[in-house]
């Protein structure tokens, strides 16, 4: 047949050395795996460091023998001191936040099955894919540098926080142990991830308006897509921004100009221009660091979370056997959380003094998230209502989301107003909501991810029973984290502060910080039965056809794993919506993508094509 | 998970009451029947793909100068210590070359579309001079301004300025790497339609990034030395 001498045309062999094909390689299959890779490298430095701060919290002025051998400088005779404290909280939330929260949702698992979803060979630009991922990777090996060059024997690190307010992160060594070399290297990290950032968005993008197979018209496409095609434009707009940020930090550190550094500074003793450490600098303004740190802070919140919901709204919907509730509003209520997301960011200033008008703006603006993101809430219910749902475990993760969706976002609309923001700034209550929202929620999507799309990737499942053990520890385990610190935040716990042993009014929380603590370090050592199950089912797993779970769309059409070219050589014609469970009529309880119409469907003899013709 | 394959039978043709769920066939996209996508269709989509890439990076490259510029508009209100530099002259010479080159560059994009390819040559390679012209000059530039002891450190407007034009002259590098792979590509024989509409396209993405450059440049002239000056 002609049809299959230009199939063979069209076919993309794989390379064949072990170099262009494991290690710079330009399938968007491999370099997503990479992606998940560095975050699953990464999210174990951060938990090892939440673990020392649990520590340091519950048993102050403990001495772990382990630590004094480890950290001679950050942790003498085996206690934590509270540089060190500080530069643990710093590189936590920064490793956490970009190499964690930014790479698996949108650079694993998105690079991996954007394309195969849309039915595309690969992403727009292979070899600007294969970059993206390197100069990520780059950035990654300076944050890490930062922890061995800090500049200061007492830190691993910086100690502004993730957030590097200026002026202490503008000045330079003179604003303590860390924010020397240690703030250099953070900010050159930064930097690096964000141009790796912005190549892989112009190619999520590109790809998803240009590289679309036949019959894949936009609303066709699964809500992964939408998911991860917000996601690419909220870090195309906003990486920009904190690269330029992070540009001029750097000169008021390292050229001597004043764009975040006011004049008649006095700090660590000693007036600016006094000495040759400490130039004079006039004039310059800390907020405006603030209002362009939170300007990319906040679309980044949402580009740690979108992915996430992309992928529970795919799952919930192929386990419950029913095509996602409301559809269109899902897609739209992406678009409007995104959108919203860029006009919202004062919300984390509103203590920097800003006029109450415009305080009053961004609540507003604020609550207003409220409304899509409950669209979006109320339609993953409707998608489980009267469903008969299989309780697989990426079904359970994806349960978990809403849930921890719910549960930390609500604290939203609370923080989210000036009134109860301003006793609430810097609390445990703050810490305790984003944690849970952005944080666990986002790490939940990826587990459901993970278990989902694992038989695909690997061509095996993971076990379940292990996944279901660590469902359910870590289910229970983050509340138990996290709603505790709600109340703390309300008694005044601030963040960041070391330890608590001086403030007799907060003495009484103390059994609760030590239980916060234990389930803390139950719930991490449970994340490496998550690691064992990746790493065992790998190569024992049971095995899995091409579409295991009985799914709809594009990727579970091809085989398990995908051949490089995803379809070997046939590009997929897609006919219908991607969630067509339950159709009445159909022989099966799901139609594929695929599957062409049927001849009632062609003489538009249903409702939905009636008035074509 | 015990779930086992079904695999999904074919659907029966007729005689299901309701029929399917779906948005029908004719749906945006039009499927056709042969599974693969034919030559022109893969061709459309790898030129488009240059294009469409081409308009999201200028997307962020401008929500970069627009971060940079909301820093310069409220640095130079938040303190009285901004004092305005003398604008050196030789700017006015920058601004005429990356204009020139801007002129020159689509007269080059016109020649490639009337397959004039040696017009289409020479003209990409005096766009190339141009912009080196134009870097010269911006040079030139940032010499007199450190003869007068202007450094990036001086006053704000100073920092600014130094920090604007290097922005926008790296920025100008990346142009410089397309043209030259223009000028490269263009000593090459393409016969065949498909090559012809690559280059089109490679030549499409790189002028308009080239005359973004361009007008990214007299915007930023404008806003530096014509914008609240007293």
């Amino acid at each position: 047949m002609s049809v299959e001498t230009h199939e063979a045309v069209h076919r993309h062999e794989p390379p064949t050395s072990f170099i262009r094909k494991y290690i710079f390689s330009l399938d968007h299959k491999v370099i997503g795996i990479q992606y998940i890779i560095l975050a699953l490298v990464a999210v174990v430095v951060g938990m090892t460091m939440s673990v020392l701060m649990r520590m340091n919290l519950s048993w102050p002025g403990t001495n772990w023998p382990i630590l004094a051998t480890l950290f001679p400088g950050g942790a003498p005779g085996g206690v934590i001191n509270p540089e060190f404290y500080l530069s643990l909280v710093t590189m936590h939330g920064t490793i956490m936040v970009f190499f964690v929260l930014t790479t698996a949702p949108q650079g694993g698992f998105g690079n991996y099955f954007l394309p195969i979803q849309i039915g595309a060979e690969d992403m727009a630009f292979p070899v600007l894919n294969m970059l993206s991922f390197w100069v990520t990777f780059v950035g990654f090996i300076v944050i890490l540098a930062a922890i061995f060059f800090s500049g200061s024997a007492s830190t691993i690190g910086p100690i502004g926080g993730w957030t590097g307010y200026a002026p202490l992160s503008a000045l330079g060594q003179i604003a303590g142990p860390g924010q020397g070399m240690g703030m250099n290297l953070w900010i050159i990290s930064i930097a690096i991830f964000c141009v790796g950032s912005l190549l892989g968005a112009l190619n999520f993008i590109t790809t998803l308006l240009n590289m679309r197979t036949r019959g894949m018209s936009l609303m066709r496409m699964p809500l992964t897509c939408w998911a991860w095609f917000t996601t690419a434009v909220l870090a195309l707009l906003s990486f920009p921004v904190l690269l330029g940020g992070g540009i001029l930090l750097l000169l008021d550190r390292l050229a001597g100009t004043s764009f975040f550094i006011p004049g008649g500074l006095y700090v660590s003793g000693i007036l600016s221009g006094t000495t040759p450490s400490f130039p004079v600098h006039t004039g310059g303004s800390p907020i405006l660091w603030q209002h362009l740190f939170w300007f990319f802070g906040h679309p980044e919140v949402y580009i740690a979370i979108l992915p996430g919901m992309g992928a529970t709204s795919h799952i919930l919907s192929t386990f419950a056997r029913k095509p996602v509730f409301g559809y269109r509003a899902m897609v739209f209520a992406i678009f409007a959380i995104g959108l919203l997301g860029f006009f919202v960011w004062g919300h984390h200033m509103f203590i920097s003094g800003m006029s109450p008008y415009s305080a009053m703006t961004f609540s507003i603006l604020t609550l207003s998230i409220g409304v899509p993101s409950a669209v979006k809430t109320f339609n993953w219910l409707g998608t489980l209502w009267g469903a008969r749902i299989r309780f697989t475990t990426p079904m359970l993760f994806a349960i978990g989301f809403v849930s921890l969706f719910v549960a930390g976002g609500i604290t939203g609309l609370v923080l989210g107003q000036t009134s109860l923001d301003l006793p609430m700034h810097d609390t445990y209550f703050v810490l305790a909501h984003f944690h849970l929202v952005m944080g666990v929620a986002s790490i939940f999507g990826m587990f459901a991810a993970t278990y989902f799309w694992f038989p695909k990737m690997f061509g095996r499942f993971m076990n379940d029973a292990l996944g279901k053990i660590h469902f359910w520890i870590t289910f229970v385990g983050v509340y138990c984290i996290f709603v505790p610190m709600h109340v703390m935040g309300l008694v005044g716990m601030p963040r960041r502060y070391s330890q608590f042993t001086e403030y007799t009014f907060l003495t009484r929380l103390h059994p609760l910080v030590v239980f916060v603590s234990i389930v803390a370090i139950i719930t991490v050592l449970t994340q490496f039965l998550f690691y064992f199950n990746l790493i065992w089912s790998i190569f024992k797993g049971k095995k899995a056809g091409p579409n295991p779970w009985e799914a709809t769309t594009l990727e579970w059409t091809t085989a398990s794993p995908p051949p490089h070219d995803n379809f070997a050589g046939v590009l997929p014609v897609v006919y219908r919506g991607p969630y067509e469970f339950a159709v009445p009529g159909a022989p099966n309880d799901f139609v594929m993508q695929t599957e062409p119409e049927t001849e009632t469907e062609r003489a538009g003899g249903n409702g939905h094509n009636g008035h074509r013709h | 998970m015990a779930t086992t394959v079904t695999g999904t039978k074919p659907l029966r043709k007729t005689g299901f009451g309701g029929g399917l769920k779906g948005r029908g066939p004719n749906g945006n996209g039009s499927p056709k029947r042969n599974g693969h996508r034919d030559a022109f269709f893969e061709a459309r989509s790898a030129a488009n793909r240059y294009r469409i890439g081409m308009w999201v990076a200028m997307a962020s490259i401008l929500m970069l100068f627009t971060a940079l510029s909301s820093a310069y508009i409220v640095r130079a209100a938040s303190a009285n210590d901004w004092q305005p530099l003398h604008m050196p002259r030789v700017l006015l010479l920058s601004t005429a070359l990356i204009v020139v080159s801007s002129i020159t560059l689509e007269f080059a994009r016109r020649k490639l579309k009337s397959g004039e390819r040696r017009a289409h040559k020479s003209l990409l390679v005096l766009t190339t001079l141009l912009g080196l012209g134009f870097l010269a000059s911006q040079l030139f530039a940032w010499k007199d301004l450190a003869r007068q002891g202007v450094y990036v450190a001086s006053n704000p407007h100073s920092s600014f300025f130094y920090l604007l034009t290097a922005t926008h002259g790296v920025h100008l590098l990346g142009g410089l790497a397309g043209l030259g792979f223009l000028t490269l590509r263009s000593g090459l024989k393409t016969d065949d339609e498909l090559a012809a509409t690559k280059s089109q396209a490679q030549t499409d993405a790189v002028s308009l990034y080239w005359h973004f450059m361009d007008i990214l440049w007299i915007y930023l002239f404008f806003l530096l030395f014509f914008w609240r000056q007293q």
